[in-house]
């Protein structure tokens, strides 16, 4: 089956007065469908330059980034993006921040503005619907943003450390929610983070990144002996240990 | 608790007894020959000439003159300022070359255009909207630019993750997100705008609080140029509390 998406030998340098940092070299891998991919490497190795190329924020200046047609076709956002910090804007309502991508792409239209309400209802934000952002909890406040950037029916989610900003308990809380609601809509992410604790818990398959500039070193598909997968119950599956020594000898290797 | 509100009754009762100590000060040395009532006028005359306009409208003439323009400027300045910051936000290349005009102009002495005003707008309210015009409106579009120009990086990435542009960064960030600095850059322009005004009219009008305070002072009547000094004091305030309250209705919608 073809990929969801395919990155092929993407090159990417910043130029600055100085001369140019070449950041990604001749970097490949591919996305499938329902699958959650764990982006590790060292920091500063270009984690967010990869997620802005496949956005299209930036183009790569070699490769290609292809997206699966069933995706790219009538679709106006087919990749939703999620930032480290929630970013909800305080003059606005939870409601008004919620539908701001909408509002942006003009679809407010009931086919769009339903699964909002829903979700709104399911991750129990509905009573806050009308109050500030500044009145919710950290983990309310990420279930936000996710239904935010969920509201455009992206198929694939992009995560930048969506949950850096978090302290450690509400990290783990807000990371089991995204996970299942993520799983109960059929949607595929590319998680970039820098905890290889969470990547491994969160994803199905880990890719660790080399030290700038930036190759695939090594692909680490996950399987825990669990019935059913999320990110807690990884957390104390007998492999866990395993792959956390792999992975950590492939980041320092 | 009540040593805090006593503290501050206290603090008002001095503030009120210096002002009965000044009034009545002024109003005893002038009836007892110490002061003289001519040039320095008296709270009692300043009263008698503030009854003596109002009954005949005169003064309510001059005041609304006064506001009106005042107002109008600051509206223009307003208007004219958010546009301006607007265009050179959008234009960087506009902005870079702009900008050491805006400096010299913004720390230029507004005052000494004036004269070229009259000459070249004419001995009118053109003028005197200009001259208030030019006092407000170089600081206010630095001062836009600027905060526009600060925004959260992060903010502006968030508009494109949702698939905006540049328009939409402009009305969905950046105008909302600087309403608290335009307020306290209206705070400031207010008062501005009724210097500017003022200094206008004492060059350039035939009716306002500033033309009776060059024409009081002409004609020596003292009571004349010291009641429109009071009544800039209330107007002044007044308006400040305007714009507080603007302030303080949009903090509540938040």
């Amino acid at each position: 089956m073809e990929p969801l998406l395919s990155v092929d030998h993407i090159d990417y340098a910043y130029h600055t007065l100085d001369g140019e940092t070449k950041a990604l070299d001749h970097l490949s891998f591919q996305v499938h469908f329902n699958e959650f991919l764990g982006i590790i490497g060292p920091s500063g190795c270009g984690k967010t330059t990869l997620l802005s190329l496949i956005f299209g924020l930036l183009t790569p200046e070699a490769g290609r980034i292809k997206i699966h047609k069933a995706l790219s076709r009538n679709h106006k956002m087919p990749i939703g993006y999620m930032l480290q910090k929630d970013h909800l804007l305080e003059w606005r309502t939870v409601y008004q921040n919620v539908t701001l991508g909408l509002e942006i792409n003009h679809q407010m239209t009931p086919g769009y503005i339903k699964p909002v309400e829903q979700m709104l209802r399911d991750y129990g934000l509905d009573a806050f619907k009308h109050v500030r952002p500044s009145q919710l909890s950290g983990g309310m406040r990420q279930r936000a943003a996710l239904i935010r950037t969920l509201a455009m029916k992206p198929n694939l989610l992009l995560l930048d450390e969506p949950f850096s900003a978090l302290d450690y308990q509400t990290r783990l809380n807000v990371a089991e929610d995204v996970y299942k609601i993520l799983r109960r809509k059929h949607k595929s992410a590319i998680l970039v983070t820098h905890d290889i604790s969470e990547a491994i818990s969160f994803c199905d398959r880990v890719i660790v990144l080399s030290g700038r500039p930036s190759r695939v070193k090594a692909q680490v598909p996950i399987r825990l002996s669990l019935e059913e997968k999320t990110p807690l119950k990884a957390r104390s599956a007998k492999e866990f240990k395993d792959y956390f020594n792999q992975l950590w000898g492939e980041l320092n290797g | 608790m009540t040593h805090y509100r006593q503290r501050r009754r206290f603090v008002r009762c001095v503030q009120i007894l210096t002002a009965v100590l000044f009034f009545g000060l002024w109003e005893a040395t002038t009836r007892l020959h110490i002061l003289d009532a001519f040039i320095f006028s008296s709270p009692s005359r300043v009263l008698a000439t503030f009854i003596d306009m109002a009954r005949d409208g005169t003064v309510f003439y001059h005041i609304g003159v006064t506001l009106y323009e005042t107002l109008l400027s600051f509206v223009i300045v307003l208007i004219l300022g958010t546009g301006i910051a607007v265009i050179l936000w959008w234009n960087r290349k506009a902005a870079a070359i702009c900008e050491p005009y805006l400096v010299v102009l913004n720390s230029l002495p507004k005052t000494a255009l004036a004269p070229i005003l009259i000459v070249w707008l004419g001995n009118n309210m053109k003028t005197i909207i200009v001259c208030a015009v030019s006092l407000a409106i170089f600081n206010t579009v630095i001062h836009l630019y600027t905060c526009f120009s600060e925004t959260d990086g992060d903010k502006l990435l968030l508009i494109r993750t949702l698939g905006g542009g540049k328009k939409e960064i402009l009305s969905k960030v950046i105008l909302p997100g600087s309403i608290p600095s335009l307020i306290s850059n209206m705070k400031a322009n207010i008062g501005l705008c009724l210097v500017g005004v003022i200094i206008g009219e004492f060059l350039a009008a035939n009716a306002g609080i500033g033309y009776l305070i060059i024409y009081g002072s002409q004609v020596f009547k003292l009571s004349w140029v010291i009641m429109s000094i009071v009544l800039l004091c209330f107007i002044a305030v007044g308006l400040y509390a305007l714009i507080g309250l603007l302030e303080k209705i949009y903090q509540k919608r938040l």
